[in-house]
């Protein structure tokens, strides 16, 4: 076969080959979206495009009881080593001195506090955290083979069979809210309890909280508990100058909180 | 000018090149190969596929209905069922061979209870070393509806910390009802019986104000002492001597 030939031939065989490339394209993106119903609705029912959701928490109710912690590692099989959180709880202490000092109690919930001496400090309170999943989020941009990717419901979730464990978006997230996950090798997060906000019930952390620190709610809907909680109260978010515009709304937020 | 023809070809074949990546990029392979929508369906498939652990309360209502009409009454009315019983969704599908945790010894209440100085103010909290040791909370306290097993009798079952420190002051003498006056509503519901605090230099005057009866109490110049301020703006009542 010489060149011209070859060309020839080649230019023959490459448009059906892609004519053919395109169809089963086509046929596994149908596949895709037909499977989950119409317009990639994960459950029949539930249209992604209609929600936006959010988290409140409200820092002058939360005693740092750690149910929140522990419900999130039943929950979502989060492995069971004490440093590994999708969601944590972290005591403020800020003292006379003016120094501010900062402990995870999910670590060690029982454990004992840093500052022993009461009058050392002049404030004290938890603050629980989690992923923010932000609107404009660091850890999407950062992942090199897109595995971490916003849904239309405004979670952020991690494909955990495209993810390559390069572990960028653990660096890149502000928050300290990911993870790598040693037993599947790929970065590990807050999901908002997906499974159950599609089915309707709160995520975990927010169904235990025994005092309702925790609001969960859908930013599109007027009548949501989460747009009554930011009717209500004076809303911060956590490193807001960082344009990340997270979704989780904190009320009453001391400006110690980073 | 006349290009020469070396670089009318090279410019021809260059232009061809083009326009042949241009047509496979975007005419001949479909768009979604590009785009990610397939895997993120996929994912979100994935995450809805697993399993709830935690039923809800609102499951624990069809069976429960005594306990949850009697938590809804009482202070643990904003607490979920499965806060204190762990998750509980399989007990929920088969509720008779897998029982949910039921917590029974003084470990579990103090998760919250205990004392820390963290947690905020006004929030019941004990020091579990010193509050009935060995006791089972469940013994004094109902856990569906939490309230102090009997009427506190003296202030000092509540106000513990003002009570120590008013025993080591020079108003350690005084009983609480020389200054406040508490109706019996305020023992059941504290915070909607609230008792009554002084209001006015006259009241500290009764006792501190020159010319009065009591001889022990430090008397000062009511009228010309400490300016405008009210005594309490200076002077802590159940630490008088103490630096304010």
């Amino acid at each position: 076969m010489n060149k011209r030939e070859f060309l020839k031939k080649g230019a023959i065989a490459f448009i059906p080959a892609a004519a053919v490339l395109q169809a089963l394209i086509r046929q596994a993106e149908a596949g895709a979206t037909s499977g989950a119903g119409a317009a990639g609705s994960p459950t029949p029912g539930y249209e992604p495009r209609d929600h936006w959701y959010g988290m409140g928490i409200e820092v002058e109710k939360c005693i740092g009881c750690n149910r929140c912690a522990e419900a999130c590692k039943v929950e979502n099989d989060v492995p069971p080593e004490p440093f590994f959180f999708r969601t944590w709880v972290e005591r403020y202490t800020v003292k006379q001195s003016g120094e501010t000092e900062v402990e995870c109690i999910s670590v060690n919930p029982r454990g004992e506090r840093k500052t022993q001496d009461e009058r050392e400090a002049l404030r004290s309170f938890f603050v629980p955290k989690l992923c923010n999943h932000c609107a404009h989020a660091p850890c999407v941009q950062v992942c090199p083979v897109g595995a971490t990717f916003t849904t239309a419901d405004g979670v952020v979730l991690v494909d955990s069979t495209r993810c390559i464990g390069c572990r960028y978006c653990i660096q890149a997230c502000p928050y300290g809210a990911r993870f790598f996950n040693h037993h599947t090798n790929t970065a590990d997060k807050c999901t908002f309890c997906y499974h159950r906000v599609v089915k309707g019930l709160l995520p975990a952390c927010v169904e235990v909280c025994p005092t309702q620190a925790r609001v969960f709610g859908d930013l599109r809907s007027k009548a949501s508990r989460l747009v009554r909680f930011q009717r209500m109260n004076k809303i911060n978010v956590l490193k807001p100058a960082l344009n990340t515009e997270p979704k989780v709304y904190y009320a009453q937020l001391d400006g110690e909180v980073r | 000018m006349k290009l020469p023809e070396q670089v009318t070809r090279i410019v021809a074949v260059l232009a061809l090149i083009v326009a042949l990546v241009l047509l496979v990029r975007f005419v001949l392979i479909p768009p979604a190969y590009f785009s990610t929508t397939v895997h993120e369906s996929a994912t979100v498939r994935r995450e809805v596929a697993r399993p709830v652990n935690f039923a809800g309360a609102v499951a624990c209502q069809d069976c429960h209905a005594e306990e949850w009409d009697r938590k809804a009454q009482g202070y643990h009315k904003g607490l979920a069922c499965e806060a204190c019983h762990g998750p509980s969704a399989r007990h929920a599908e088969d509720p008779m061979s897998v029982k949910p945790f039921a917590p029974r010894d003084r470990k579990f209440c103090p998760v919250c209870h205990a004392y820390d100085a963290a947690r905020p103010t006004g929030f019941p909290q004990i020091n579990p070393e010193s509050h009935n040791p060995l006791k089972p909370c469940i013994t004094c306290h109902n856990p569906h509806d939490p309230v102090p097993p009997e009427t506190p009798k003296e202030c000092a079952a509540c106000h513990a910390q003002i009570a120590r420190t008013v025993a080591l002051s020079a108003h350690a003498l005084l009983p609480c009802a020389t200054c406040h006056t508490a109706s019996k509503e305020h023992r059941i519901a504290p915070r909607s019986a609230l008792p009554s605090k002084p209001q006015t230099r006259e009241f500290c005057g009764q006792c501190h104000a020159g010319g009065t009866a009591n001889p022990d109490a430090p008397k000062v110049e009511l009228a010309s002492h400490g300016g405008g301020y009210l005594c309490w703006q200076c002077h802590y009542p159940h630490l008088p001597e103490g630096r304010p």
